[in-house]
C-alpha cells in the first residue's frame, strides 16, 4: 500500500482501525519526500526525527485511548507559522538562522492533537509573491511540470500536498497565496474568514488581511481541518469569539435553494481562454446539480489590485520594521551606529521583492502622501466590500469564479516583470479585502496543468462554501489525479 | 518619475542600505507601480469612510494582570550580541556626534 497518497480522513479511518500506525504512514510520507523533493524542493527544513518521534507518541496515544482525527497524521507547516525549537524563516536571509522560542497557538494545536510536522515548506520571502520565486533560498518546482512554478507563497505547501509529500499543508493567503498555489498545483486551498482562524505565532506581512488556513488532497479533509483551527484565542485580539461550526458535519446536504453569484468582471481582459471554458463548465455543473446561477456585478474589481498594494504594502513596511538586526536575524558586526547596523542588516537581509515593497508601502505612509496613498486606498477597500455585501444582501450566497487568470508559468517567465506578477491575484484579492473566506478546488486540466475554481462565500460561511465545494468535487474526479513526477515512482491515478 | 533624492530619502527612512544598482531599479519600479495606483483617484471618495479592518469587533481589552512569559534566556537566545540579560547594541549616536 503506498500510505503517503491517502488522504487524511482516508489515514484517519485506518489508523482508528488499527490498520496501519502513525509510525508505518510517516515513514512512507519521508521516502516519498527522499524521493521527490531532490526534484520538487517544497521543503526548506524537513524534521524526519522530530516527525518519527512525534509519530511513536501518536501511537502510544492512540493505544491508551487517547487519539482524535487528526492524530498521528503527517503534515507540512509554511515556513512563516512559528514552531518552537525549528528553525523559521520566512523564506527570508534576514531569518536564517531563527528559531522561534515559542509556537503559533494552530501549530500548538496540531501538536496537541498528535499531527506528526514533516517539515517546514518554502515560500516567497515574507510571503511576498505569486510563484515562491521570490524565496530567499531557491524556487519550487510545479509537481505536474517541473519547469514551473508552483503558485505562491504558500508554493511549497502546495506543491507538498499535491506531490503526496505530505498527507495536508498549512499556509497563509493575504491576496490568495493559499488559494492561487492550490489552484496551480491542483489541490484544495482554503482562506477562512478574517479572524476565524488565530493570527498568533504567524509572521506578520499585511495584519488586516493575512489569515492562515489547509490545503489538503480534498474538500472533506479542508473541513476536518477547519475542525481544528477555527476556535476562539486570547492571544490575537482579531480573532473570532464566535463558536465554530462543525464543517464536516454539513457536507452532504444538498444544493437546492443555494444562489451562486457569477460576476461578468471575472471573466475579462487577461483571463486565458482555456481557463475561462473549464471554470464555465464547473459553473454550468454546479447548475446541475442544484444551484442556481446568477450574473452579477462587481463594479469595483478593477480597482481591487491597487487597493491591495496600498494596504499591503503599507502595512508590511510597518510590520517589517521589527527586523533590526539587534534582536534576532542577520546582524552587521561591523556597524558602528544603531541606525548603520539596521540600514546594513537590512539592505543584505531582505530580498528584491521585499525591498520593493517596503520602500512602496514607506513611501505611501510618508509625511504628505498618507491621504492620497493608503487613506485613498481603505476608502476604495470599503467600495469593494460594499460590492459583495451588495450581493448578499440580493440573496446570493455563493461568488464563484476562476481562482488564478492562467495555468502554472514557467519557473523566470514573470520575475522580471513585477506589475505582471501581480495581476496574477486578481481574483484571489477581493477575498482578502472583504475578509470573506474563499476555497479553491480543482476543475479541470488545461494542457496538462491544474485549473481552479474559486467559491467565496459570506463572513463566518466556511461551511456553505465547503458544502457547495464538496458537491461539486464528488461529481467529478479531477481531485483524483495525480501528478507524474520523474523520479518519484508511477502514480496510483491518471489523469483524465 | 520618482528622483533619485526621493528614493533615497525613504530608504532612510526605511533604514534600508541600497545598492547602485538597487536605487536605479527602485526608481524605476517605484515610478511604474505609482503610475498603475494612480487609477484609484477616477473615483470619487469624498463620501466614502475607510476601512481599516473587517472584523466588526472593535477593541478587545483584558484584565491587566502580569501572566506568565518567556523566560529571558530564551528571549535573548536568537540575539547575535547579550550582555548580563538584556540585549548589547551599537551606540546610538555615531562616532563624531557622541
Amino acid at each position: 500500500m503506498t500510505l503517503h497518497r491517502l488522504t487524511v480522513h482516508e489515514a484517519s479511518r485506518l489508523l482508528q482501525n488499527g490498520e496501519i500506525s502513525s509510525v508505518e504512514l510517516t515513514e512512507s510520507v519521508l521516502a516519498r519526500i527522499d524521493r521527490c523533493d531532490p526534484q520538487v524542493k517544497a521543503y526548506l527544513t524537513p524534521t524526519p526525527d522530530l516527525a518519527i518521534s512525534q509519530a511513536r507518541r501518536a501511537d502510544e496515544r492512540r493505544a491508551a485511548g487517547d487519539a482524535g482525527p487528526l492524530t498521528g497524521i503527517p503534515a507540512a507547516v509554511k515556513d512563516n507559522i512559528s514552531t518552537e525549537g525549528v528553525r523559521t524563516t520566512c523564506g527570508s536571509r534576514i531569518l536564517q538562522s531563527y528559531i522561534p522560542p515559542y509556537s503559533a497557538t494552530v501549530f500548538s494545536r496540531l501538536v496537541d492533537a498528535g499531527v506528526v510536522l514533516v517539515g517546514k515548506t518554502n515560500m516567497d520571502e515574507f510571503a511576498m509573491g505569486s510563484s515562491t520565486e521570490y524565496s530567499s533560498f531557491f524556487p519550487t518546482h510545479n509537481p505536474w511540470d517541473l519547469s514551473r512554478v508552483p503558485g505562491g507563497s504558500s508554493g511549497g505547501s502546495a506543491a507538498a500536498v499535491a506531490a503526496d509529500a505530505a498527507l495536508f499543508a498549512l499556509g497563509s493567503d493575504t491576496g490568495g497565496s493559499i488559494r492561487q498555489p492550490a489552484s496551480l498545483c491542483g489541490v484544495v486551498g482554503l482562506k477562512p474568514t478574517y479572524g476565524r482562524v488565530s493570527r498568533s505565532g504567524l509572521i506578520a506581512f499585511a495584519s488586516s488581511l493575512d489569515q492562515i488556513g489547509p490545503l489538503t488532497k480534498d474538500v472533506t479533509d479542508s473541513a476536518l481541518l477547519m475542525n481544528a483551527l477555527a476556535f476562539h484565542d486570547p492571544c490575537d485580539s482579531t480573532s473570532a469569539s464566535e463558536p465554530a461550526p462543525d464543517y464536516a458535519a454539513g457536507l452532504e446536504e444538498d444544493l437546492s435553494g443555494l444562489v451562486a453569484g457569477v460576476p461578468g468582471e471575472y471573466f475579462g481582459e487577461g483571463l486565458d481562454p482555456g481557463v475561462a471554458k473549464l471554470v464555465r463548465e464547473a459553473i454550468e455543473r454546479l447548475s446541475q446539480i442544484g444551484v442556481e446561477i446568477r450574473e452579477i456585478s462587481l463594479p469595483h474589481e478593477q480597482h481591487v489590485v491597487a487597493t491591495y498594494f496600498l494596504t499591503s504594502w503599507a502595512e508590511a513596511s510597518a510590520n517589517l520594521a521589527r527586523y533590526d538586526g539587534l534582536k534576532y536575524g542577520l546582524f552587521a558586526p561591523e556597524a558602528e551606529s544603531i541606525q548603520e547596523a539596521q540600514s546594513k542588516a537590512r539592505g543584505r537581509g531582505f530580498g528584491p521583492e521585499v525591498k520593493r515593497r517596503i520602500m512602496l508601502g514607506t513611501y505611501a505612509l510618508s509625511s504628505g502622501y498618507y491621504d492620497a496613498y493608503y487613506l485613498k486606498a481603505q476608502k476604495v477597500r470599503t467600495l469593494i466590500k460594499d460590492d459583495f455585501d451588495r450581493a448578499f444582501a440580493q440573496g446570493v450566497d455563493v461568488v464563484v469564479g476562476p481562482t488564478s487568470p492562467v495555468v502554472a508559468f514557467k519557473i523566470g517567465e514573470l520575475v522580471g516583470d513585477p506589475l505582471a506578477m501581480y495581476l496574477a491575484d486578481l481574483y484571489t484579492i477581493p477575498a482578502n479585502l472583504a475578509g470573506v473566506p474563499c476555497v479553491s478546488i480543482p476543475c479541470g486540466f488545461h494542457e496538462g496543468l491544474p485549473v481552479g475554481l474559486q467559491i467565496l462565500g459570506q463572513p463566518y460561511a466556511e461551511a456553505t462554501v465547503l458544502r457547495v465545494a464538496y458537491a461539486y468535487e464528488q461529481s467529478t474526479d479531477f481531485h483524483l489525479a495525480r501528478p507524474q513526477i520523474p523520479g518519484g515512482g508511477s502514480p496510483d491515478h491518471k489523469k483524465n | 518619475m520618482i528622483g533619485r533624492a526621493e528614493v533615497e530619502h525613504i530608504a532612510e527612512l526605511a533604514r534600508l542600505e541600497l545598492g547602485e544598482d538597487e536605487i536605479q531599479a527602485l526608481q524605476r519600479d517605484l515610478s511604474r507601480i505609482l503610475e498603475y495606483v494612480a487609477q484609484l483617484n477616477e473615483l470619487d471618495t469624498s463620501e466614502v469612510p475607510p476601512t481599516s479592518h473587517v472584523t466588526p469587533q472593535g477593541d478587545v481589552l483584558r484584565e491587566d494582570v502580569s501572566r506568565p512569559s518567556l523566560p529571558v534566556e530564551e528571549v535573548l537566545a536568537n540575539a547575535p550580541r547579550a550582555e548580563e540579560g538584556y540585549f548589547r547594541v551599537q551606540a546610538v549616536l555615531p562616532k563624531g556626534e557622541r
